[in-house]
């Protein structure tokens, strides 16, 4: 449920903006979403089309990049590339080891807009 | 504000009374779901725009690809945080707390797991030591708010209605109202909910995850994002083990594949084992706090 208050805090960054760039329309929002965020994409896509409907953003599309996860082993220090918390280190092959580095991020990047 | 579950404008509520929502003026009205088209323009890997300008021309943003044919059309960089609202409220609540030395902690679980149980008993043992002071939220009633005020203690209830978490607004609310005293411990019980609540910063010191044992083992992997961002891991009512087939160092290895080094302290909050660990464990990271006062003798 709580991708309704991320299209509402979305909505609310898109008309600051709006104001701030006197914006009358905006057409396509681009996010970048973490593997890792806890992010439904479906649901925020389902909520930012309700919540936007009588807004500048109505019939806008959301474009969402997600960002890989990423972390670091304390182990051997080497970088891997996660799809979950729950996973061992690519190199050494120790668990409980990986401090993530990124694949967290709910960003909101760049609009297009007249 | 919204940034509430659910919540328009006047559902959430603290002691009872409507809170002003940040962001929603009108209603929710909910509509069929337009047909999405827009997987097909979504770049698998992110692309760095090292464009330094704040106003690009159309076409140049992060997908060329999708450059509109409209000529008024322009592209405009923002990169910010979507909660971030929520995590400056979280900051000033955060600034506040230190400014006051309140250890404030943010108690998190599915419903059930015994938040209010052990916060009851907690504030049995140090109530007479410091003075305390409790949030609660829950989506409807103030059953947990009377029941800490039983203890003497002064709570606040926020009711989040739809809601499914609390953020760092309504906590600032509670605040307000609540005034707690400098050198104080302020608890605030979240939302039972193993899922959002971790989302939200509310400019809390810790968040202390609590898992009781009637729940399973594999809750950790199941809900990672919370057993993540929690600082203690409180596992309760470990007087039912005798009749469970529940495995102890199983459920902490799970909370460690997914938190490395994650603390866990085994507690009944209900018949008190393990309770004197936890209040050390307050004790201790109480006195961590920067202050020349600390427990009233
Ligand atoms: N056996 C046993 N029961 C407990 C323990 N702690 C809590 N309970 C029981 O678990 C039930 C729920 O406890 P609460 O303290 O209301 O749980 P909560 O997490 O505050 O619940 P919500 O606020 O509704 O999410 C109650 O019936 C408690 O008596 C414990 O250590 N052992
Ligand atoms: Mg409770
Ligand atoms: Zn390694
Ligand atoms: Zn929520």
């Amino acid at each position: 449920m709580h991708e309704l208050s991320l299209a509402e805090n979305l909505l609310q960054i898109i008309e600051e903006t709006a104001t701030e760039h006197q914006l009358t329309k905006v057409k396509t929002v681009w996010l970048e979403i973490g593997k890792l965020a806890c992010v439904e994409q479906g649901s925020l896509r389902f909520y930012f089309d309700v919540i936007t409907q009588d807004s500048i953003a109505r019939q806008a599309k959301l474009e969402i990049i997600e960002i890989a996860g990423q972390a670091v082993c304390t182990q051997c220090s080497r970088s891997s590339l996660i799809a979950s918390y729950y996973e061992a280190c690519s190199h050494c092959g120790s668990y409980n080891t990986l401090k993530v580095t990124q694949g967290r991020e709910m960003k909101i990047k760049e609009l297009e807009a007249e | 504000m919204c940034t509430t579950c659910g919540c328009s404008t006047g559902q959430t509520r603290i002691n009872g009374k409507t809170i002003q929502s940040l962001h929603l003026e009108k209603p929710i009205q909910f509509r069929p779901l337009r047909h999405s088209n827009t997987r097909d323009h979504t770049p698998s890997l992110p692309i760095k725009n090292n464009c330094a300008s704040e106003t690009l021309a159309s076409g140049a943003g992060i997908t060329t690809a999708h450059a509109p044919g409209m000529s008024q059309a322009r592209m405009i960089k923002i990169e910010r945080d979507i909660l971030e609202r929520n995590n400056q409220y979280a900051n000033e609540n955060r600034r506040f707390l230190s400014k006051q030395n309140i250890l404030a902690l943010n108690l998190l679980s599915s419903p059930g797991s015994g938040k209010t149980t052990l916060l009851v008993n907690t504030i049995q043992i140090l109530r007479n030591k410091l003075p305390i002071t409790v949030i609660e939220g829950d989506q409807q009633t103030d059953h947990d708010a009377a029941r800490i005020r039983e203890t003497g203690i002064s709570a606040t209830q926020i009711n989040t209605g739809k809601g499914c978490h609390l953020d760092a607004f309504m906590v600032q609310q509670a605040m307000q109202q609540i005034s707690p005293q400098q050198n104080s411990l302020l608890f605030i019980e979240n939302v039972g909910n193993l899922v959002c609540p971790s989302n939200f910063d509310l400019g809390e010191a810790y968040k202390i995850v609590i898992l009781s044992v009637t729940e399973g083992e594999d809750k950790p992997l199941k809900y990672p994002d919370m057993f993540h961002a929690a600082d203690l891991m409180l596992l309760n009512k470990c007087d039912l083990l005798p009749y469970l087939s529940f495995d102890v160092d199983l459920a902490i290895e799970y909370a460690h594949h997914i938190h490395p080094g994650l603390p866990v302290i085994q507690i009944s909050a209900m018949q008190g084992s393990g309770m004197q660990v936890w209040i050390d464990w307050i004790e201790a990271n109480r006195l961590a706090l920067p202050s020349t006062v600390q427990y009233k003798t």
